[in-house]
């Protein structure tokens, strides 16, 4: 039960946060710079909300973790380090596309092999149905 | 007295569904006449009292009878009349008691069907009455509804705000509407495969409930997705909520089985292949609810959950596909295939309809529930976002979106693909047009967006020809119009989503009274923030001047809302709309001084992707309309 009351408080957080959420400094004033950071972002997922990228997300340790992108850019880190820097820091859980490891061949690889199989048999059934209507008059 | 009632009633559904269930199933044995009417009886009166108890604790929702603990936790005398009735199913025990309630009205209709025979209908009627039994005995045993509190307290504690809403009112009960609706195509299977009856004569039987299930969840997604797009004050439609998910797959299982059952139907075509489909949209729909309710997920939807109940559904889950599976796989075997086509027709586009929606089936089945998988295995967390699925669902929907206009025109068993190539030039031209216009026009300059305008084109400039042929040969059936319309949907949500997604401005800032933020070619100047009061809840409402390119065009409210009894704030957007373009505005928080953070977007043809949604829906009515106007007029069906 308590669990479920955390979780129903975790997903309530994610929209009424944006009380705290403080949107203010965010932006960088040289596009080229604040293009990377947006790119950044979305490629990171808000760890207190379900589905959605820091982008998109109102939680405040979005916010804080948007700020801390733009810090690090200003700072001359390139985009490797700062996403090396956030999974040291967060596991990779806070990647928004899983990244290619022996744990994750099955996610990226099992529906890829289901389709060589589907289109294998599929390929078996029209065949035969082709067979079937020349062999029949 | 009405809960106890009601709580009555529901017993005596648990055993009139063990009557239809022993009835129905026995038929497939002996006597199926008899026990057709015996198992249609019980599911008559199985939907009675379900209704009885769906009705009593209704009563309970409306008189805010606070002694009902369900009513207690989830209502307050303030909330409108509507969220009253609303948060009946805005929560646990209430949302099982209306999926019990909608499987009652399927087995009620099912008990009308003329098609199919009494030894199928009569086994179909036995698997529901199996499938009622068990969700029953699950209300009964562990989420009752109508358990009582003493003392009886004095007000609510309300319902979620985000539930407070008019979408949200219809989008439960849509989707479960599908969801359910689904039982009703699986007991049409899995009676086939009991009686050993598996020619065409189920897949015509199942046909106008896949055709209402599939209709419900195309209108349940849309409605869910259009209510995140204006509730959640993020300006997105679609998140790969693992949630969404679990409404997207029996949705696109479902839209392959009602392409390969066209096939079964038609021709006798993939027999088994649309059994196991049938088995299998159910068992995701059966999925989908064990991931809403089951508490695995944290998510808006997952609104007090108990994983205990969580573990009941998986073994309830468990026994169902499992026995679905093996019936399946020691009688399928034994049915003949007796397709007969060349490469160039309709079946082999609908096998590869097939194809490819069972890949991006099996995508958004991984993408969801692997990680799950992982962590209980390892330990080890990771996130599968919109990166993921973009990757592999993309190819396979363009694929599948080259395809969509050869199906309707090529015809069964063998035609001429050159013939029918021929016949959509003017289609592929238009789309090249297309691509080319907005590669020249539209900025950003985008190759993705000129390719999905293209595709979209393509499907529906098809569909635009399918139509005239039609129409001049004066051969235009329900059917044929019910494609039409359907493709030119999809057609029509491919064009909202490009354009949102690539064109799509946004902006944030904090502004005082008398400042603007500018998004796009919109100057938004905010004139005041007050305060007002909605019959439950208290809210500051943002008074905002739109000015399109200098041009004051009028005044936008977007609030934010908090509500005492639930101790909750939400945003309300404000969404000006042309029809081809949204503007999206919210209201953040109060940044002292009157000043205020404001996110604003611009979301060039986002309607679209509901129109086409609503669409879609409308094809489906149109096949449903045929097929039941052909059912009252005693006539052969069309095409």
């Amino acid at each position: 039960m308590m669990r479920a009351v955390f979780a129903f408080l975790l997903a309530a957080f994610c929209v009424t946060s944006a009380a705290y959420a403080d949107y203010g400094p965010e932006k960088l004033s040289d596009p080229k710079l604040e293009a990377r950071a947006v790119a950044l972002q979305r490629s990171f997922r808000c760890l207190v909300c379900q589905g959605e990228s820091l982008d998109e997300s109102n939680a405040q340790l979005a916010g804080d973790l948007r700020r801390l992108i733009r810090a690090r850019i200003l700072a001359g880190d390139s985009d490797r380090q700062i996403t090396d820097f956030l999974v040291s820091r967060y596991g990779d859980v806070i990647l928004m596309k899983p990244p290619l490891e022996p744990g994750t061949y099955i996610l990226w690889f099992g529906p890829l092999l289901i389709l060589v199989a589907g289109g294998a048999i599929a390929g078996v059934i029209v065949y035969r149905a082709r067979l079937r209507l020349r062999g029949s008059p | 007295m009405t809960g106890e009632l009601g709580q009555f009633a529901l017993c005596l559904a648990l055993a009139l569904s063990l009557v239809q269930a022993g009835a129905g199933l026995a038929g497939a044995r002996i006597d199926a006449a008899q026990a057709r009417s015996v198992a249609s009886g019980a599911a008559l009166g199985f939907f009675v009292f379900v209704a009885l108890a769906f009705g009593a604790l209704t009563y309970a929702f409306v008189t805010s009878d606070f002694s009902v603990a369900d009513v207690y936790q989830n209502s307050h005398t303030l909330k409108p009349l509507i969220y009253k009735i609303t948060g009946v199913w805005g929560n646990h025990e209430g949302s099982m008691l209306l999926w019990v309630l909608v499987l009652g009205i399927y087995s009620a209709l099912m008990t009308f069907a003329e098609r199919g025979g009494a030894r199928l209908t009569s086994a179909a009627l036995g698997v529901q009455g199996l499938l009622a039994c068990a969700f029953v005995l699950f209300i009964l045993f562990t989420s009752d509804p109508f358990q009582r509190i003493d003392p009886m307290p004095l007000e609510g504690q309300g319902l979620n705000p985000l539930l407070q809403d008019p979408g949200l009112a219809m989008h439960p009960p849509m989707l479960y509407l599908g969801y359910v609706g689904l039982s009703a195509t699986f007991a049409y299977a899995a009676a086939a495969l009991i009686t050993g009856d598996a020619d065409r004569s189920w897949a015509r039987a199942a046909r106008p409930y896949m055709l209402v299930a599939w209709i419900a969840l195309t209108l349940g997604i849309t409605l869910g997705s259009w209510w995140a797009y204006y509730v959640l004050g993020w300006g997105g439609f679609w998140f790969w909520d693992p949630v969404e998910n679990a409404a997207l797959m029996p949705w696109l299982v479902a839209t392959a089985l009602l392409h390969s059952a066209l096939a079964t139907e038609r021709t006798g075509a993939f027999r088994t292949w649309s059994l196991l489909l049938a088995i299998a949209a159910f068992s995701l729909s059966l999925i989908g609810t064990f991931l809403v309710r089951s508490g695995v997920l944290a998510s808006v939807h997952a609104f007090a959950n108990d994983p205990e109940r969580g573990l009941v559904i998986l073994v309830m889950l468990g026994i169902a596909i499992g026995s679905a599976l093996l019936l399946f796989a020691w009688r399928a075997p034994k049915l003949e295939s007796g397709a007969e086509f060349e490469i160039a027709s309709r079946e082999t586009t609908l096998l590869l309809n097939n194809l490819l929606l069972c890949f991006a089936v099996t995508v958004v089945f991984f993408g969801t529930l692997y990680p799950l998988a992982l962590q209980s295995l390892t330990g080890e967390r990771i996130s599968v976002g919109a990166p993921y699925f973009a990757m592999l669902f993309a190819p396979a929907f363009v694929v599948l979106l080259i395809l969509v206009p050869f199906g309707p025109r090529l015809a069964w068993r063998k035609d001429d693909l050159k013939q029918a190539a021929r016949t959509l030039v003017p289609a592929a031209g238009a789309a090249l047009v297309g691509a080319v216009i907005v590669l020249a026009f539209a900025t950003p300059r985008s190759l993705a967006a000129a390719g999905a305008f293209a595709l979209a084109i393509w499907v529906i400039g098809a569909s635009v020809i399918d139509l005239r042929t039609r129409l001049t040969r004066h051969t235009l059936s329900t059917s044929g119009l019910a494609s039409v319309l359907a493709h030119a949907g999809l057609g029509i949500t491919l064009i909202g989503i490009a354009a949102t997604t690539v064109w799509k401005s946004q902006s944030i800032d904090v502004i005082g009274p008398g400042q603007s933020l500018r998004v796009a070619n919109y100057e938004l100047r905010l004139d005041s923030v007050e305060p007002v009061s909605g019959p439950n809840y208290q809210a500051m409402r943002a008074n905002i001047e739109v000015l399109k390119d200098g041009r004051d065009i009028g005044t936008i409210t977007p609030e934010k809302r908090s509500y005492p009894a639930e101790g909750q704030a939400i945003s309300d957007t404000a969404i000006r709309t042309t029809g081809f373009s949204d503007l999206y505005v919210a209201l953040g928080d109060e940044r002292g001084g009157g000043r205020w953070s404001v996110r604003a977007f611009v979301n060039p043809l986002a309607p679209f992707i509901w129109f086409g949604g609503a669409l879609m829906a409308l094809g489906g009515l149109t096949s449903l309309w045929g097929r039941v106007r052909v059912r009252f007029a005693r006539l052969a069906p069309a095409e």
